[in-house]
């Protein structure tokens, strides 16, 4: 499969309490491979989102990029770019959806000059024609009536719409990458599952590479090739879906597994993670995840790096060496 | 802006801010312990040789026409100006917060009526009331006037901590309150109140700044503070007659309102920093 | 079978644009003629995506909002007939915890003192070290230390302030609370532990809840019996295994296909609806589903008649079809 962006390395710090950095996103490596879904999965504090924003060089003050990152498109490493050969990526070759429709979506201008906004900034057509790719856009993201659409303002459309326009103006720059930030969690999960079709078929249609970020691991076990856990800051467990959920192998995605509650199957107790996420600042030194895990290994002081259990396969932990 | 109160850190945020509280805070000190070092503002100790000195060693900010310590007396109308201001303030902030917070949580007919209050006594320029009423009631005591200044100054505040409370009155807290049984005084005074400090500090401290300037336009005609209690606006009258030849009689007690109500200003910006989302 | 501990007849909560100028807009028919009963000791889940009027249904039943008609009878008594005096009696026997846990919390108050509120309102403690007892141990069966009363609540996590919440709640010693999507806003472990929480207190102190969620899989948790609604209207009824093994209504079996399984082998077709939701303000005539509606047997009918809630095979479902299953693909 052919990769088309390498995220490598890559560490986002934060000032923290007297002078010193703290590292919300501590290392997070990862390929997107064209027509493939690589979902980014764990929990508030995890990292996530920030991995996201830094992939385009949009993580907010006074958060900075740490040297030593990379984050690949091609030939180009994106970290290394600044202003125009920048703006040239943003929204043309990468394009990032996100979480909440209401607050992304401009409210002051129509459905029609935010995704021809898109169209103007990188290609080169007139207006007529711009006017004309938006309402292909829309009608590929599944809003009926197109033309009567353009015309409207987002506080007119309900929030599945608004969600189709976001990903309409994402699709509007023929991006190679998408980056899709819990696109449905403020969504009805009527509307979710909708909405989860548009993303899948228009993955295919265009060949994207697409990034889902999610908490939820049921869109994750319909709709992603490959998971990738995270949990304070680090990448914790690396594999396919089925694999991952046949054989989940890190202790954290094993307390994920339990806490979740499902509409079928046996109806037992939930057993879910003792304790809380900690902040980045009060991180444990060596595995980040030993205060909670219910196994004590003997290792765990040292931080353990990606190892393998299977094919293609990768938990950051100690146990990947054999059991204790 | 969120209701609750700035952390002591935040509001020395920004350079602006931590000047404007330093200057208060001198200020005030200035005005509290200075009797103590200086002169009696009082006293004349050499009417006629010592009148309308620069200032010097002895006299840094110079002696008016009675030979009174300028120094001396800036500093005890700083005692009087902030305290006017200060007592003015309070009863106008009183006022305002509890107009404000039930007109806000009891909606409809009640809030509809004190808000046209509000809006009609909005239209009436202040500074024109007092003058009117000074100008009715002569010998006015300063107690009174300061009563009056506060009563004249409640409007707009009622109009901001209403608006907090419209927004509040959702939160999911007030709804607990009521559920647990919760009347609406307490809802008002145990819950909403509390959360209206934010805004309601920024808002008096403006208004501190604002009744300083009020006080001294008024005793600057005459008709505020009357001697022979000092006060800055009354020494700028004071000394207007001598202007040109010892200028200094009102430079610094215009100094001293500029510079007061600049610093008032500033801390006021600092606590509306502090208070702002973005550390929500 | 002991009388249900709380039953409501037609219960209808129209939202009108307030202010003394507002145009003539036709009212949010946010709740249009919903009856249930919660029994004791029990949980009925009351499941729905937004628009439907479950939150609304929550908040009316405890009197936080003025019903628009229909009754409630909490323990014998009319809870919408009660006086000021009698109705914050009641209140100490329904409570209600909230969705969000950053606003449910006052800000400027301790975790003691908001823990405390009802023990006050209520007089329920002779003295203040009576009441301190009371919070510590109200905080400790909520799995807090109760060291934390003296802290303020921007110092906790969302997990630990829905417990807070949960204490507060607990206080005034109720015989039923109203769950308002409290674990919505929470990761899954957090979920988790909350769930486990509130099924412990249940059994612990014979609690009933009136669950309010839109995750049927959270719902399966903690609920014996679960009301779908729609549009203000309640489309089927019924057992907890019963509903999600064998769904008649409809929109019941949508809801059901959307929920995503964490199993990749369990993929499934899905069903996807069409359309929009229609909005509160002006529902669709007849079977407010119908505009939506995939069942092979809809007709005229459905858009003339609203169907009532009966008995169908397992469950009750408001549709004229339900004999039929909708979709091959429901499950």
């Amino acid at each position: 499969m052919t990769t088309l962006l390498e995220v490598k390395n890559l560490r986002i710090s934060f000032p923290g309490d007297a002078g010193t950095r703290v590292y919300p996103v501590d290392g997070v490596s990862f390929v997107l491979e064209r027509g493939r879904t690589l979902a980014l999965v764990g929990e508030s504090g995890s990292g996530k989102s920030l991995t996201a924003l830094g992939m385009l060089q949009l993580v907010p003050a006074p958060g900075r990029i740490e040297p030593g990152s990379v984050v690949r498109l091609g030939e180009t490493d994106i970290l290394a770019l600044k202003g125009e050969s920048l703006r040239r990526i943003r929204g043309r070759r990468i394009a990032m959806i996100f979480q909440d429709p209401m607050t992304s979506l401009n409210p002051v201008f129509t459905v029609e000059s935010q995704i021809t906004e898109v169209v103007h900034a990188h290609f080169d057509v007139s207006r007529g024609e711009a006017r004309d790719r938006a309402a292909a856009l829309l009608e590929e993201v599944g809003i009926p009536d197109p033309l009567a659409r353009l015309k409207a303002y987002p506080h007119q459309l309900s929030g599945g719409m608004r969600q189709r326009v976001m990903i309409a103006i994402a699709l509007a720059g023929q991006p190679e990458v998408l980056i899709a930030d819990e696109p449905t969690t403020a969504l009805d999960v009527t509307v979710q599952a909708q909405i989860l079709e548009v993303l899948d078929g228009l993955r295919e249609s265009h060949g994207m590479a697409v990034l889902l970020i999610t908490h939820d691991l049921g869109i994750v076990a319909g709709r992603a090739d490959r998971v990738a856990v995270m949990y304070a800051g680090q990448i914790v467990e690396s594999a396919p879906t089925a694999s991952l959920f046949a054989r989940p192998s890190h202790p954290y995605t094993q307390g994920l597994f339990g806490s979740v509650p499902r509409l079928t199957g046996a109806l037992g107790r939930l057993s879910p993670i003792p304790g809380n996420v900690p902040p980045p600042d009060a991180w444990p030194s060596g595995c980040r995840f030993r205060t909670r895990c219910p196994i004590v290994h003997p290792r765990s002081e040292q931080a353990p790096p990606l190892l393998p259990v299977g094919p293609d396969h990768l938990i950051r932990c100690w146990l990947a060496e054999g059991p204790e | 802006m969120n209701g609750a109160l700035p952390r002591a850190g935040s509001i020395l945020g920004t350079p602006s801010a931590r000047a404007g509280l330093l200057a208060i805070t001198a200020i005030l000190l200035f005005g509290a312990l200075a009797p103590l070092a200086l002169p009696d503002p009082a006293a004349q100790p050499d009417i006629v040789s010592g009148a309308l000195q620069p200032p010097s060693a002895a006299a840094p900010f110079g002696t008016d026409e009675l030979s009174r310590d300028v120094l001396a007396r800036v500093a005890a109308g700083a005692r009087v100006s902030l305290t006017v201001a200060a007592i003015a303030v309070a009863l106008a902030m009183t006022l305002g917060a509890l107009i404000g917070i039930v007109a806000g949580y009891a909606g409809g007919a009640v809030d509809a009526v004190l808000m046209r209050i509000v809006d009609g006594a909005l239209a009436v320029p202040r500074l024109f009331v007092l003058l009117l009423l000074l100008a009715a009631w002569e010998r006015m005591p300063l107690v009174a006037l300061i009563g009056l200044i506060g009563v004249t100054g409640w409007f707009g505040t009622s109009r901001l901590v209403r608006a907090e409370v419209l927004r509040l009155r959702e939160e999911g807290f007030v709804h607990a309150a009521r559920a647990l049984g919760a009347g609406p005084g307490r809802v008002m005074f145990r819950h909403l109140l509390p959360n209206t400090l934010g805004p309601l500090l920024v808002a008096a401290t403006l208004a501190v700044g604002d009744v300083i300037l009020l006080e001294a336009g008024l005793s600057f005609l005459g008709l505020g503070v009357r001697p022979p209690t000092p006060s800055w606006g009354g020494m700028i009258y004071d000394g207007r007659a001598v202007l040109t030849v010892a200028p200094w009689v009102s430079i610094f007690p215009g100094l001293a309102i500029i510079a007061t109500v600049l610093s008032v200003n500033l801390l006021a910006g600092g606590l509306k920093a502090a208070l702002s989302p973005r550390d929500a | 079978m002991s009388a249900p501990l709380l039953m409501v007849r037609d219960l209808v909560k129209h939202y009108r644009s307030e202010g003394l100028f507002a145009r003539k807009a036709p009212p949010v028919r946010a709740v249009d003629g919903v009856s249930f009963e919660v029994g004791r000791g029990e949980t009925l889940a009351l499941v729905g995506e937004s628009g439907c009027g479950k939150s609304s249904v929550g908040r009316t039943i405890i009197r936080l909002q003025e019903p628009t008609s229909g009754e409630a009878i909490f323990d014998g008594e009319p809870v919408f007939q009660l006086a000021r005096e009698p109705l914050r009696a009641l209140r100490r026997r329904m409570q209600i915890i909230f969705q969000d846990p950053y606003s449910s919390l006052n800000p400027r108050m301790t975790v003691g003192d908001a823990v405390a509120e009802g023990i006050e309102i209520h007089r329920l403690a002779g003295s203040k070290a009576e009441r301190n007892e009371r919070v510590a141990s109200l905080l400790e069966e909520v799995g807090l230390d109760a060291s934390y009363a003296r802290r303020y609540p921007h110092e906790f996590s969302g997990g630990q302030r829905q417990r807070i919440g949960i204490a507060r709640a607990l206080a005034v010693e109720p015989s039923f609370i109203v769950c308002d999507e409290p674990v919505s806003a929470l990761d899954v472990s957090v979920q988790a532990q909350v769930l486990n929480l509130l099924r412990d207190l249940q059994e612990r102190r014979g609690l009933s809840y009136l669950f309010i969620a839109h995750d049927l899989a959270v719902v399966r948790q903690i609920a014996q019996r679960v009301a779908v609604m729609y549009l203000g209207h309640i489309v089927e009824t019924g057992p907890t295994e019963a509903l999600l093994s064998d769904p008649r209504h409809p929109y019941t079996q949508a809801l059901l296909s959307a929920v995503p399984e964490p199993d990749p082998s369990a993929q499934r077709e899905r069903i996807v609806l069409t359309g929009d939701l229609p909005s509160p303000s002006n529902p669709p005539p007849g079977c407010r589903f119908h505009t939506r509606c995939f069942h092979p047997l809809r007709s005229e009918r459905c858009r003339t008649e609203v169907p009532v809630l009966r008995p169908v095979h397992q469950t009750e479902a408001a549709c004229h079809y339900a004999e039929t299953p909708a979709s091959p693909l429901a499950r």
